[in-house]
């Protein structure tokens, strides 16, 4: 039974294959391994064979539904919401640059740079990270609001101008605009791309640094010669940290966006618990679970990166 | 030679300090171009802060670096002519062994970059690894890797910092010996820290010993082994028998002056005592003193404490009425060996003493020697 | 000229991570000052006039501390429960060479690859067709599910940089395998285990989206609590817990800090 669990689940391109030391008693590691794997594939793997069922099934809430095999159901999905399915995934794109860009210093400055104040700033990451993020969501629209600081920084640099612009908000405001919600969205899992990060950064051995200045490298050609691919697989970990739940998160839309910012996430919520369409619903669910882990698959094949995990 | 060449490396006042602590006083030393030049001393002082101030990644606190007539202080590592093997050989971890040597070159831009590097290989004898990521060569492997990477770019001066110092002992003595076939071999000059002063001696034509800082003495290794000039430098360099004497006055020959240590007058060589001197350390090293009367003029009697046996030589502890106990090593050559509790006369020939001023501490650099 | 280029660039680095600090901390910071707030209507948007109402009376809003403790009897639960199977998968992954191994990496890679809105849809679908209750018990079983991912991720790392040899070791100075598990491997293993506990706890506290899916109108939690208000006005109360939560959280990482050090210095 236990050896059955544990092999009749497919290859993975993502195993590892370390060697660990010699087996001892060969029961023990699936003794190990039973009960949280046993938990995984009957609240994990077995949904998504109900919620890829549920999308082929015809009904409605009152009269219950029954399985049709009604495929039709997911041109129908994307034909209505393919738009949806776009925005957030840019959306999320864009938040995962942003967060790269603003969290590779600050990883780079802790693991490399902060010395005796490593673990202040460490901590200092990963605190706000324990207050509900929607409290903190919440806080960020006082900060974007109209009569607030921010905002009328933004309009006297002319900062408001140019994301009008390229398109990230249509008028003079900061908040309930495209810009707010991917500002939101970078901000939110920041620390998911910060702290993949520094394990990836905190393991260069600074004599590397020395030795590319030794060998006439510039230090913009230290870091792209050495640095950045050395933390190559921080940047994978936490790229995908970062864009996996910000491409199916709604409630930064929700907060701080309009009723042109709506998100896919928003649009499954509201079919499964509002519109009680729960074929169309659990439709568009597998295709973003789908979309996601294609793109994932190819990411992680294009990165070259097998030691996720 | 003698003449200042355009290629020799100049240290002015060189200095640096880490907040209130001083890691390197002032050095004034000139380093030939084309020679290898060793920087010995025990860990701590200042040997590798020197070095890196030469590759640019320390910035002197004062005084400058000149390469011939061009003064590079202020320039930064990656301007300077000037490559380092570093201790841990800080290979680039995602680039093959050919990536990692080509390194230097490509980023100068160098149209030949590739040949040159297989050359630099061939050079260190790694032919055919090019290939290799350097976590799948031996340590010494990696080393010769290191080696090459610096090599290659045909530096000014080129830095070893402990470069053998990863390896095991045989694999050592090997690389000692290639590391001076390579130099000999390219005539770049070569400056080598270590703590190691085998190393330093088989290697370097000339050695600077340091200590807290400071040079204690600089010159070719035989003449540091013969005439050192301090304790610490007697010590550090092999092992030393120091013996507490005052200067007689009177010459009981030409060229020899005489000391009184514990009642016994002792000779030794007049160039190897400092001038004016009244109190001194005399020193003997332990394979120039003798068991019985067969060694010199000098002699003193005292009482064999212990024998080890090493293979190619005894070494003896030979204890003096007065608790000095002295190491005599003896060549094992067949003669008469002496046994424990044994009474025995030590002697030795003037010209193989030197005298210190006494006001050194007699043990500096004695207990030193493995210290990492 | 070249040190002052050095000094700029040096605290370059330094001044955009300082920044890149403030984004982070500026709403924690806004939560803490308008916890203090007397707001003007329902939504505490704006800062009208200093006041400790939230404080002195933190359970002043109807509801508000009932969610608190179903979320705090939840992510207890839910972060035992996930940190005892992940630790256990953790150390079968990480001690021993069995055979399924790529596949159980893939079975714990994937829950973290994929979009809460997906699990949290799923699972829904799974309570609809086995005919069971959302509710409390079904957010448990959902929490623990997406929790054991993290708690494996963050107790392999830990148990990856064991010497292996410290086991053989206790086994050579007879101890048996499951002593030596007891005295050597899982204290060794301990920050690792008590890491992935925190982190089960904060994301169970924190979530949302899958929750909202297998809640009742019964089982309100924490966040629940705090979206509902986002919509109806948004009492005191809510910042002041926020607020808690955060100070709660920087002493338990400050602690857990210190305690680490002083391991460390101890070692070394």
């Amino acid at each position: 039974m236990s050896e059955a669990t544990a092999t009749r689940v497919p290859a993975s391109p993502l195993g590892t294959g370390t060697a660990a030391t010699p087996a001892r008693r060969n029961w023990v590691p699936y003794a190990l391994l039973l009960p949280g794997l046993l938990w995984l594939t009957v609240f994990f793997v077995l949904p998504m064979i109900t919620l890829g069922s549920q999308s082929l099934q015809e009904g409605n809430v009152d009269e219950g539904f029954v399985f049709t095999g009604n495929v039709g159901i997911y041109a129908d999905a994307f034909s209505r919401y393919w738009p949806h399915m776009v925005r957030s995934l840019s959306y999320a794109g864009l938040a995962t640059v942003l967060a790269l860009l603003l969290g590779y210093p600050l990883a780079y400055f802790i693991a490399q740079k902060a010395g005796r104040w490593k673990n202040v700033v460490l901590v200092l990451v990963i605190a706000p990270f324990f207050t509900s993020f929607l409290i903190r969501t919440l806080a960020w629209k006082t900060i974007l609001s109209d009569n607030w600081v921010v905002t009328q920084w933004a309009q006297q640099l002319g900062i408001t101008d140019v994301l009008q612009a390229v398109g990230l908000t249509s008028t003079d405001s900061l908040l309930f605009s495209p810009f707010a919600v991917v500002m939101g969205l970078t901000y939110n899992f920041l620390p998911f791309m910060i702290l993949p990060l520094y394990a990836s950064l905190e393991r260069l051995d600074p004599r590397l640094l020395e030795a590319a200045g030794d060998l006439y490298a510039t230090p913009i050609q230290a870091f792209r010669r050495v640095t950045w691919p050395l933390s190559l697989p921080g940047v994978v970990a936490g790229t995908l940290l970062t864009f996996i739940p910000a491409s199916g998160d709604f409630i930064n839309a929700r907060l701080l966006g309009n009723t042109q910012t709506t998100m896919i996430g928003s649009v499954i919520d509201s079919q499964f618990l509002r519109v009680l369409d729960y074929p169309l619903a659990a439709a568009l669910s597998f295709v973003l679970l789908v979309v996601i882990v294609t793109l994932v698959a190819l990411y992680v094949r294009k990165a070259g990166t097998e030691e996720l995990l | 030679m003698g003449e200042s060449q355009k290629g020799d490396l100049h240290l002015v006042a060189l200095t640096k300090t880490f907040g209130a602590f001083t890691a390197v006083q002032p050095m004034d030393l000139t380093i030939p171009q084309g020679s290898f030049f060793a920087l010995l001393g025990p860990s701590g002082c200042g040997k590798t802060t020197t070095l890196r101030m030469i590759a640019g990644l320390e910035a002197p606190s004062a005084g400058s670096i000149r390469i011939g007539e061009q003064d590079i202080t202020a320039t930064k590592a990656h301007q300077r002519n000037v490559n380092t093997v570093f201790q841990s050989y800080a290979l680039f971890p995602h680039m093959t062994v050919l990536d990692n040597v080509m390194f230097g070159l490509k980023r100068r831009g160098d149209k030949d970059a590739r040949r040159k590097a297989l050359e630099a290989l061939e050079l260190v004898q790694l032919e055919g690894l090019g290939g290799r990521k350097p976590a799948q060569l031996s340590g010494g492997m990696q080393q010769r890797v290191a080696l090459a990477r610096a090599l290659v770019n045909r530096p000014d001066v080129l830095l070893l910092d402990e470069p053998l110092g990863a390896l095991d002992l045989k694999l050592r003595r090997q690389m000692q010996i290639e590391l001076k076939r390579i130099q000999q071999e390219v005539g770049l000059t070569f400056i080598h820290v270590t703590h190691d002063q085998e190393e330093a001696m088989t290697m370097a034509d000339t050695i600077a010993v340091m200590n807290q800082g400071v040079v204690e003495q600089i010159g070719d290794p035989a003449t540091l082994y013969e005439q050192p000039r301090s304790t610490f430098v007697a010590n550090f360099l092999g092992q030393s028998n120091l013996l507490r004497a005052k200067v007689v006055p009177g010459s009981p020959r030409e060229g020899v002056a005489l000391v009184r240590s514990h009642d016994a007058d002792l000779e030794v060589a007049v160039d190897h005592l400092p001038q004016g001197a009244s109190d001194v350390w005399l020193g003997v090293r332990p394979e120039k003193l003798r068991l019985g009367e067969s060694g010199g003029p000098n002699r003193l009697r005292g009482t064999v404490r212990d024998v080890s046996f090493t293979g190619v030589a005894i070494q003896y502890i030979v204890r003096m009425p007065w608790g000095r106990e002295l190491t005599v090593v003896q060549q094992n050559d067949g003669s008469a060996r002496a046994t424990l509790g044994e009474d025995v006369t030590v002697s030795w020939a003037a010209e193989h003493g030197f005298a210190l001023d006494a006001s050194q501490d007699a043990d500096a650099g004695a207990m030193v020697e493995d210290d990492v | 000229m070249n040190g002052i280029m050095n000094w700029i660039r040096r605290h370059l680095v330094a001044f955009a991570a300082l920044v890149v600090l403030a984004y982070l901390l500026v709403p924690n910071v806004i939560v803490a000052v308008f916890s203090f707030n007397d707001p003007e209507g329902k939504f505490n948007y704006n800062f009208n006039r200093f006041s400790t109402d939230g404080w002195t009376n933190p359970c002043g809003t109807a509801g508000i501390c009932d969610a608190v403790g179903l979320s705090l009897r939840i992510g207890l639960t839910a972060s035992l429960v996930a940190t005892i199977l992940g630790t256990m998968i953790a150390f079968a992954l990480g001690r021993y060479r069995f055979r399924g191994r790529s596949g159980t990496n893939l079975l714990i890679f994937m829950p973290m690859a994929t979009p809460e809105v997906v699990m949290g849809s799923s699972l829904l679908t799974l309570f609809l067709m086995m005919g069971l209750p959302t509710g409390p018990l079904a957010i448990l079983i959902a929490h623990i599910m997406f929790c054991i991912s993290f708690v494996v991720v963050a107790v392999k790392a830990r148990v990856a940089t064991l010497d292996p040899k410290l086991e053989e070791a206790a086994a050579d100075l007879g101890a048996t395998p499951f002593q030596t598990f007891l005295r050597v491997t899982l204290p060794l293993s301990a920050p690792g285990i008590a890491a992935g506990a925190l982190l089960a706890f904060s994301l169970s506290f924190d979530d949302y989206i899958i929750t909202n899916f297998n809640a009742s109108p019964s089982s309100i939690t924490f966040p629940m609590y705090v979206w509902g208000a986002s919509a109806r006005g948004v009492p005191v109360q809510v910042y002041v817990i926020g607020t808690v939560m955060f100070l709660i959280a920087l002493t338990v990482v400050m602690v857990g800090q210190l305690i680490s050090n002083r391991r460390n210095r101890q070692v070394a």
